[in-house]
């Protein structure tokens, strides 16, 4: 009995800590986030009215604001199809197939992952110049322009920063579908050699099935870090231009915060927030599928 | 007896040392009431370096006495926001209005800036003429300085650069071209030069044109124009003045070099000013700072700085040039507002505007012109060759959600250029913002 008692005391003394910390610096800013949109607000100002719903009604007649939801959404849904399908066939590739230097490209494919997003940012604002850059280069090389390709300009503003999106995260995600295929047994893929199953087949019929909880997860992932990602992107590649196009709706909040309004900018975030949720939710019920063990 | 004279002796030369001692301390330093006092002093690190700010901070400490602690970044809002949404502030906060953060502007929309009308007559330290003798005319009578529009002056007005027209001058003397005097000169040259393939124009970010159009709308239709138009009066777009600032805008966008919009970020801007050096564009809006920010840039052979107003709209008309300035001013929540308001008013001192100068930052004093050197002399004369002063901008108003001066009014000059708006929906968007702002004027 007191041995117990003990026991208890010291658990609770184990975790304690960690959850007064969680409560205090992630449960409490989040119930402020969901406080303050009810609010008007100015960041620095002590003052706060309460306008209830207020924001919320301005917010979906706000072009502005819809334009940069559009864009997220863009981001969101392209990036992940990209980038998915990519670390996939790598992956594959890289942990089924002989390739001379295998391990050089694992690593080549992961670098841009280490690097910070500021860094990666200077390298695509080079690459896309449009004097000089190197994607201007390339095809002047074996098309003569008259104009160059404005990449960071407003029509192919969002498909640049798509593609910068993609390059950071394949070698992420793929290292992470490199581990769980290689745990799929050989001995599988040689019955079905045997067969007659050929290498595609194999792949979507043993290698996709078997790794799908692996799969499922990296959803969920792609989801919340393509959100914060093209935030980052956005910030240091294009500051939202030319004109807004392609302003998203993280750095939209945070436009907003910088014009004085703090309360309407956390209702944008609140909106996010329950965006991300829900959509991450509606992924993981879409995707569930039988577990197949081997 | 001879005890007690004694001590009356001892008593009464104790008293009077220690009244010698105040007197003496009163008349040798008129800021002892500061001592032990250490004010906090927030500077934004521009293109002028922060040298000068460390250096003008001990030069007051020497003077004054009075510690301080400074704090310079580039993105100096990064660094004091935090702090300051925790109820925190600098003493004396130097950034200017027109950033994106907008951290001036937010606290001009709250009131939160303290009331500085009284620096203007205190006394420079280590000087004996007032503040106000000192300040150059018109910088304290400026919605800048005065954003309520009440006489009472919030923000202290500092390095003032003209504004106007860049350009490279080895150029058009090689090519034997004329500086623009009106509009109408301005477009025969677009055409002249773009048969060398080189555009008129081009702009570092859409930012740059808030001094560019202020001063066009002086060149349309004066002072007056200015004051109704700024103070979103309802209507005023359409007026045939304004319908010249659009049309001259939408004209000279035409005539931007068409890389130009890709660049115009904070991330690439420098390459818009590149295009200048390289001769790929002949003019853009920028202010005197550019000499400095692009002082390692590579250029043309036989390049050479120069400078204009922004070309009449008529001939005979009035060309202007914007004066641009930015300001310091103190946070109502700020702890020592007596001891910050000293330290606004040594800004203006000989010592301080020397330091200062050396940097190239200029302070709007009177008789600053004796300090200037090499190009700055050019630039700065702007005035003595026949263009007028604009000075102001537009008028505070309560913050509306996504209604931002920039966005609506010079943004769009990115889609002009690029062709993806038209000149009407650029109207549209700057009338339907204009009710919304008036209604909501401070």
């Amino acid at each position: 009995m007191k041995n117990s008692k003990r026991r208890t005391g010291f658990l609770f003394a184990c975790v304690a800590p960690a959850v007064v910390l969680f409560f205090i610096f992630m449960i409490l800013p989040t119930l402020n986030v969901f406080r303050i949109s009810l609010f008007e607000k100015g960041a620095y100002s002590p003052e706060e009215r309460f306008v209830g719903m207020q924001n919320f009604k301005v917010l979906f007649s706000d072009a502005n604001f819809i334009r940069s939801m559009q864009n997220m959404i863009l981001l969101i849904i392209v990036v992940t199809i990209i980038t998915f399908a990519f670390a996939l066939i790598f992956a594959a590739i890289l942990t089924r197939e002989n390739i001379k230097g295998q391990n050089f490209f694992r690593v080549i494919f992961y670098i841009p992952n280490i690097l910070s997003v500021v860094v990666i940012s200077g390298i695509f604002s080079a690459i896309y110049k449009p004097e000089n850059g190197m994607l201007n280069s390339i095809i002047e090389m074996f098309h003569k322009m008259t104009d160059p390709v404005l990449w960071k300009g407003e029509k192919l503003v969002m498909i640049s920063i798509i593609i910068a999106m993609v390059w950071q995260a394949i070698g992420y995600y793929m290292v992470m579908y490199m581990a769980s295929m290689s745990s799929v047994p050989e001995s599988m893929y040689e019955s079905s050699a045997l067969d007659g199953a050929g290498r595609l087949q194999q792949f979507f019929q043993i290698t996709i099935p078997l790794i799908w909880t692996n799969i499922r997860t990296t959803l969920t992932f792609f989801i919340i870090s393509t959100i914060n990602m093209a935030f980052l992107f956005v910030k240091a590649m294009t500051s939202g231009g030319p004109n807004g196009a392609s302003e998203v709706a993280l750095s939209y909040m945070y436009s907003q915060k910088d014009a004085g309004l703090y309360g309407y900018s956390m209702a944008i975030g609140v909106v996010i927030f329950l965006f991300s949720f829900l959509l991450s939710a509606l992924v993981n019920r879409v995707t569930d599928r039988e577990t197949l063990t081997y | 007896m001879k005890r007690r004279l004694f001590c009356g002796v001892l008593a009464a030369s104790m008293i009077a040392t220690s009244l010698t001692g105040v007197f003496a301390s009163a008349e040798e330093n008129p800021y002892a009431a500061y001592e032990g006092t250490t004010i906090t002093v927030a500077a934004l690190e521009s293109a002028y370096g922060s040298e000068m700010w460390t250096a003008v901070c001990e030069a007051f400490t020497a003077e004054t006495g009075i510690e301080v602690e400074l704090t310079t970044d580039k993105n100096l809002e990064d660094v004091i926001g935090p702090s300051m949404q925790g109820g925190e502030y600098p003493d004396v906060i130097h950034l200017a209005t027109g950033r994106e953060a907008a951290l001036t502007e937010q606290f001009i929309k709250g009131n939160m800036i303290a009331e500085i009308t009284d620096v203007l007559s205190m006394t420079v330290p280590g000087e004996d003429v007032t503040v106000a003798d000192k300040i150059a005319g018109g910088f304290t009578d400026t919605s800048l300085t005065n954003p309520y529009g009440d006489g009472k002056t919030y923000l202290a007005p500092m390095f003032y650069s003209p504004c106007g027209l860049f350009y490279n001058k080895g150029l058009l003397e090689e090519k034997g071209w004329e500086v623009p005097t009106t509009w109408d000169e301005m477009w025969e040259l677009g055409d002249k030069a773009l048969e060398e393939g080189i555009y008129l124009f081009t702009y570092p970010t859409t930012g740059y044109f808030d001094a560019f159009f202020y001063a066009l709308m002086y060149c349309a239709g004066g002072p007056e124009f200015f004051d109704k138009a700024t103070n979103y009066e309802e209507g005023i777009w359409d007026t045939e003045e304004a319908q010249t600032c659009f049309d001259i805008v939408t004209k000279l966008a035409s005539y931007t070099n068409p890389i130009t919009p890709a660049q115009a970020n904070d991330q690439d801007f420098t390459q818009n000013q590149q295009l200048v050096l390289d001769n790929k564009a002949i003019f853009m809006p920028n202010g005197t700072w550019i000499v400095g920010e692009m002082a390692e840039a590579p250029r043309a052979d036989g390049f050479e700085w120069g400078m204009t107003a922004l070309p009449a709209v008529e001939e005979g008309g009035d060309s202007y040039s914007y004066t641009w300035f930015e300001q310091a001013w103190i946070p109502a929540g700020a702890e020592n507002q007596d001891a910050a308001k000293l330290f606004l008013s040594f800004l203006y001192s000989d010592t301080a505007c020397d330091i200062f100068a050396q940097s190239n930052a200029i302070q709007p004093v009177l008789g600053i012109a004796d300090k200037l050197e090499g190009d700055n002399v050019m630039f700065y004369s702007i005035y003595d060759n026949g263009a007028k002063a604009a000075m102001g901008n537009f008028a505070a108003f309560n913050a509306i959600p996504g209604v931002e001066i920039r966005p609506i009014f010079f943004d769009p000059v990115n889609s002009l250029v690029e062709g993806t708006i038209t000149e009407d929906d650029w109207i549209a968007g700057i009338k339907t913002a204009n009710d919304q702002m008036r209604a909501n004027l401070k």
